[in-house]
């Protein structure tokens, strides 16, 4: 297994509260990776040392080759990011963000007209294409936010949250979307409090108080702690913590 | 308790109506679910029920009282927590709790028996201003606060959004406790599986209801058989089912696929079987399921 996403005894303290506290593991080409976590378990911080925004405190950790700790702009560009409330811009139509968005990863000229086509035909969006973004339904948004994500053709897309609120029909064209996008090699690390979702991650970890308690794939935690689902598991795991949400 | 008639509401700036004819009735006592994506109309419906929206057209009462007419009385009589936090952040827990209090002319010490389950777990922190608790706390805060003056009816709009699982059970343990003394609760949510908690819902989506029972009644009028399926390439699995010409409907859930015929007889299956070990596909197994909410609503939109 070729790792795109390696940490090694990844930390991060405000003072001396460890909201990270050492935490290893790997990604593989082509995996998607669940990271889950109660609410205040440190999936954030964690996020944000990885996609270059946040410095640790100690240990290591190398994103698409890159270093977390001198290389931050090459992860930048390597990656691609979304959230729940980051997404695009409101006031901008489809094909201005598209556009823009794609010139911030520096694509231009035939490569950007090419591709920001494919893109809106794949959607299904060719009739909202001068429509502004604010104007979608959620779900439109959030499919579109994730096809801007990895215009660039990333080594890895970070994913926080991306389906909350959704609903279930178009949640599952979201993960159709996630399938497509690893299918081309793509790497895909995702967070999410639907725990369903979970069983289409190949792997999972799941954080309790900075830590990494359980990583593997749902499948063996389903089996290791003795439970009928993952939504079991999290939850004898989570119940554990001691930190409160948030 | 609550009664809506064909009640509708388009927001100017939209073609689109944002709550579009609903009609419901709610007993007292009940915990009724309204469960639907964002963007469904859930919040539009909580505002007008607790008459911070005038509706365009169609009617309502809460306890008896007209959600235009009566507003004043309204407001006396029900609780509300909107899904966005909205306490004040530079009071204090206790503080916030004695300002709603005697905002509604009561005193803390007066309902403290319906508050007292969830208020003991934040009263430790009562000298922390509002704005500096976690979001769980910050979720029991709220709640307290929209309990306080005894209400006979409780609004809770998306109060679990965004909490983690453990959170979430804790809250309709909660809920579970307020209902036994006597509150009617409306509560609105996106996640599915918490409708099973509920007395009766309603799935709502595009500002219309698309069902209204008993989530036991809900799941026994899916029309057809649904099956569980599994095989070692999920996402090829998908695409060939998908190809099938006897699937009507095919989609992920969790570990496995769930699918259902257009036409199902007691050959049908070994059929599928049949197709799945031609395209190769290895590890198979495929079982009949109970649908879950889910299932039901994804039936009701009709895609896939």
């Amino acid at each position: 297994m070729e790792a795109v996403i390696k940490t090694e005894r990844l930390t991060k303290h405000f003072g001396d509260f460890y909201a990270v506290n050492e935490i290893t593991f790997e990604v593989g080409r082509g995996e998607i990776f669940g990271f889950l976590g109660a609410n205040g378990a440190g999936k954030t911080t964690a996020m944000r040392m990885l996609i270059g925004l946040s410095k640790p405190s100690s240990g290591n950790a190398s994103i698409a080759g890159f270093d977390v700790y001198h290389e931050t702009e090459k992860i930048k560009k390597n990656i691609g990011y979304m959230s729940q409330k980051f997404s695009l811009y409101e006031d901008l139509t489809v094909m201005e963000n598209v556009r823009f968005f794609g010139g911030i990863y520096g694509l231009s000229g035939k490569t950007l007209r090419e591709k920001s086509e494919s893109l809106v035909e794949q959607l299904g969006l060719q009739s909202a294409r001068k429509k502004l973004v604010g104007s979608l339904p959620l779900g439109w948004k959030q499919k579109l936010s994730f096809s801007v994500a990895i215009l660039h053709d990333p080594k890895i897309v970070f994913l926080d949250e991306p389906t909350g609120g959704v609903d279930p029909v178009t949640r599952r064209q979201f993960w159709d979307l996630i399938y497509a996008a690893t299918l081309k090699g793509m790497t895909v690390f995702v967070t999410t409090h639907y725990m369903d979702e979970a069983e289409y991650c190949n792997r999972i970890s799941i954080m309790v108080d900075g830590r990494i308690k359980a990583l593997g794939s749902p499948a063996d935690l389903r089996q290791h702690y003795h439970a009928s689902s993952m939504d079991e598991v999290f939850y004898k795991l989570a119940r554990e913590a001691e930190r409160t949400a948030d | 308790m609550v009664s809506i008639n064909t009640l509708s509401k388009t927001y100017d700036k939209s073609d689109i109506p944002a709550v579009d004819s609903i009609s419901l009735q709610i007993a007292a006592g009940e915990l009724f679910g309204l469960i639907g994506p964002d963007g469904a109309g859930k919040t539009t419906l909580f505002r007008m029920l607790t008459t911070l929206l005038l509706p365009d057209s169609g009617s309502a009462t809460v306890d008896g009282f007209d959600i235009v007419k009566d507003y004043k009385k309204i407001r006396n009589h029900v609780g509300y927590m909107p899904g966005r936090f909205s306490l004040y952040q530079d009071l204090t827990v206790e503080e916030n709790l004695n300002f709603f209090a005697t905002l509604f002319g009561t005193t803390v010490e007066e309902n403290y028996h319906l508050i007292k389950d969830i208020y003991i777990q934040i009263e430790p922190f009562k000298h922390r201003r509002a704005g500096k608790l976690s979001g769980g706390m910050k979720q029991k805060l709220a709640l307290s606060c929209a309990l306080i003056h005894k209400p006979k009816v409780l609004f809770l709009d998306e109060p679990t959004t965004g909490v983690d699982p453990v959170s979430r059970k804790e809250f309709w343990e909660m809920l579970k406790r307020l209902k036994e003394q006597g509150i009617t609760i409306l509560v609105s949510t996106p996640y599915m599986d918490e409708a099973t908690l509920c007395d009766r819902i309603a799935l709502i989506q595009g500002g219309k209801i698309l069902a209204v029972d008993t989530p036991l009644s809900i799941v026994k009028q899916y029309p057809e058989t649904l099956y569980a399926v599994r095989a070692g390439e999920i996402p090829r699995l998908l695409l060939d089912l998908r190809k099938y010409e006897n699937t009507l409907q095919c989609f992920t859930f969790g570990e496995y696929l769930h699918f259902s015929l257009k036409h199902d007889h007691s050959g049908a299956i070994p059929e599928v079987r049949n197709y799945l070990e031609l395209q190769r596909h290895t590890d198979l197994a495929i079982m009949p399921v109970v649908p879950t909410i889910e299932d039901c609503f994804i039936r009701l939109l009709k895609q896939y």
